[in-house]
């Protein structure tokens, strides 16, 4: 299924300034999405998966960070080199982002209505029963009965699920082409948490929006997504098909975090895996491959050289040192099935 | 809501009462009397006969009884000191002057210390955040009594812009209004900042943001409304402040308000007068927290269910 990208990604740099120093939060960041795909972000708390996507949006806090380098191509525009206007312009209308929390994501003194309906009226030119009428819809699209009474109700009168499918619904109300949803589940129970994910298939399924969702639920991932980037530091460490990261995954951090998933047919006393150690400090990123420290494969020159971007097969991708011809025996091969 | 409303009045009747049998007592503890000051030398009998008159020769507990029985009946009973006035007509002349004066000084002190404070915090840690929350330390340090001779220095009677010393026409309302705004006025916008900034901060800001909306919409309609809300709390205890603050101001700028008589009626143990003015000031105060209660309730959608459940 090659289709037409729709937006890439190539070399991003976002950094922050802040009083301890110059934060590297984002560290040459490229991949492209694909029409109508899902493609995942994963990584731990603080690997510049979310400051990623709010790069594309353009919604890194101004004054302390910034897009330091690389750019960010959407249809034949470049994001980087737009002006706040232009960029309001394309915001809800063509890209639109779902936050995590829905409580606080939300106005608590404005009519659910009236925030769905304000992306409406901001970009396109209708009257406001017109605009009534398209939230209603997209309120019946995502889920939510009696959409006509629940128009004129307030943020705390929705269960969390319910608050959930209002922030996909005012993210959704102009039919973007991309949908950046950042950990949209995390704060919602197991149940409610397949129910949402159900409601992004369907809605790509009846409308084929690419959606970039970031999450460190692989459970997440291998329910609704095409393919998946591994963040690390700032980097993307490993990126492919989700078959391909699943089954054959070549990163060791890849390998780590599919470890320390729970397993339904493990011992029940043997303890969780992890990673040990913590991930770098990006006030200071270190010199090689920003895993090495945590790796423990780790070779000599891991800790001395950025690893390039190696091809596995097709669009599977990795930073490793291990791919390399020279380190072939050291790392087992992929036959060993991890997922 | 009006089960709420009915409650809130249950206790705001309560309230009153718990302040007059306070004052009464405590204003009682108070010594000397209406009739012996400055130390003049009265008549023996005709103090007797006065006394008698206003009931002061009764037990205090009579005296207790029978001042909340023509409280009931909204007496406020008749002045000791200006026989025959009552205190119901001082009220009814003083007041309307005060109440024009106090509502002038907040309407401004509202309007200007919002915009002040929304644009402070729009320019957080900027010059204008800056001299904006200068000027406010300024306000809330300075007494108004000293603002007040300022103006009068160099805007009455240097500049001659407006006129002082007299009442009548808008342009007397001025001077007064703005001496009396300013320290409202530098506490609204100190709060309004405070909240803006943590309001900007708030996530539904991004939300609005990602929406594609523009920044002036977001703040007049997803920040504003949340960052005046604990402002709106506040209205009833200011307006309050601005009437009875007024005193000090009324006296400066010789304006005929109820400050006067109740300053007179302190000085003169002019207890019908003391008791009158407290206990008008008292209910207008509790009445006033009562409308912001009910009003909070309108702006902010969350209370009514709280109300609902409880």
């Amino acid at each position: 299924m090659e289709k037409k990208k729709l937006l890439e990604v190539e070399g991003l740099r976002v950094s922050f300034q802040t009083h301890g120093g110059t934060v590297q939060a984002v560290r040459g960041v490229s991949f492209s999405l694909h029409e109508g795909e899902t493609l995942a972000v994963v990584g731990e708390s603080g690997c510049g998966k979310s400051v990623t996507a709010r790069s594309i949006m353009r919604l890194i806090p101004e004054h302390i960070g910034r897009i330091t380098e690389g750019h960010i191509r959407f249809q034949d525009k470049d994001l980087t080199a737009l002006t706040e206007k232009q960029m309001r312009e394309l915001r809800g209308s063509q890209i639109s982002m779902i936050f995590q929390d829905s409580m606080t994501a939300l106005n608590p003194t404005i009519t659910i209505g009236e925030q769905i309906m304000e992306g409406i009226i901001r970009h396109q030119k209708v009257s406001r029963q017109e605009a009534r009428e398209q939230a209603v819809e997209t309120l019946k699209l995502v889920g939510i009965a009696n959409p006509e009474s629940r128009l004129k109700q307030y943020l705390h009168q929705f269960s969390g699920g319910m608050r959930q499918r209002i922030m996909i619904a005012i993210a959704f109300v102009c039919r973007p082409k991309i949908l950046i949803a950042d950990e949209p589940t995390t704060a919602l129970d197991v149940t409610i948490q397949a129910q949402i994910l159900d409601l992004f298939k369907r809605l790509q399924e009846q409308t084929g929006v690419s959606i970039i969702m970031i999450t460190h639920d692989l459970g997440v991932v291998a329910k609704i997504a095409n393919r998946v980037n591994v963040m690390y530091a700032g980097q993307v460490v490993e990126s492919g098909a989700v078959r391909d990261i699943f089954y054959h995954p070549q990163h060791p951090y890849t390998r780590g975090l599919l470890g320390s998933m729970p397993r339904l047919d493990s011992e029940r006393d043997i303890p969780l895996k992890s990673i040990p150690g913590t991930p770098p400090d990006l006030f200071a990123p270190p010199q090689g491959c920003a895993f090495a420290a945590r790796c423990e494969y780790a070779l000599e020159v891991c800790g001395r050289y950025q690893p390039e971007t190696t091809t596995v097969c097709e669009r599977h991708r990795v930073a490793c040192w291990l791919q390399d011809p020279r380190a072939k025996n050291i790392w087992p091969q992929r036959d060993e099935a991890t997922g | 809501m009006a089960s709420f409303v009915l409650r809130r009045f249950i206790s705001m009747v309560i309230t009153l009462w718990l302040i007059v049998t306070v004052t009464f007592f405590l204003m009682h503890t108070i010594p000397g009397s209406p009739f012996q000051r400055d130390g003049r030398e009265s008549n023996e009998t005709v103090i007797q006969n006065l006394m008698a008159h206003y009931h002061l020769d009764q037990p205090l507990s009579v005296q207790y009884i029978l001042y909340l029985k023509s409280l009931v009946g909204l007496d406020l009973g008749p002045s000791i000191s200006h026989y025959p006035d009552t205190v119901n007509n001082m009220i009814a002349r003083g007041f309307p002057v005060s109440f024009q004066l106090g509502m002038a000084a907040l309407l401004f002190a509202i309007v200007s210390g919002i915009a002040l404070g929304t644009v402070a915090a729009l320019r957080h840690n900027k010059i204008i955040d800056y001299a904006a929350m200068v000027f406010a330390v300024i306000g809330i340090a300075v007494p108004n009594f000293i603002v007040a001779t300022v103006l009068i220095k160099y805007v009455a009677v240097e500049w001659k812009l407006f006129p002082v010393a007299s009442w009548g026409t808008w342009k007397h309302i001025v001077l007064p209004a703005l001496a009396l705004a300013t320290g409202p006025l530098a506490l609204i916008a100190r709060m309004t900042r405070a909240n803006m900034i943590e309001v900007l901060n708030q996530d539904y800001i991004e939300t609005a943001k990602a929406k594609g909306l523009s920044p002036a919409v977001i703040v007049c309609k997803h920040a504003l409304r949340n960052a005046v809300l604990p402002v709106v709390t506040l209205l009833g205890a200011l307006l309050a402040n601005v009437l009875t603050g007024s005193f000090v101001i009324e006296k400066i700028f010789a304006v005929p308000g109820m400050g006067k008589y109740f300053v007179d009626g302190i000085n003169n143990r002019d207890y019908a007068v003391i008791m009158g003015t407290t206990v008008f000031y008292s209910a207008l105060l509790v009445f006033l927290m009562f409308l912001v209660d009910v009003a909070y309730g309108i702006i902010d959608p969350r209370i009514k269910l709280h109300k609902r459940e409880g």
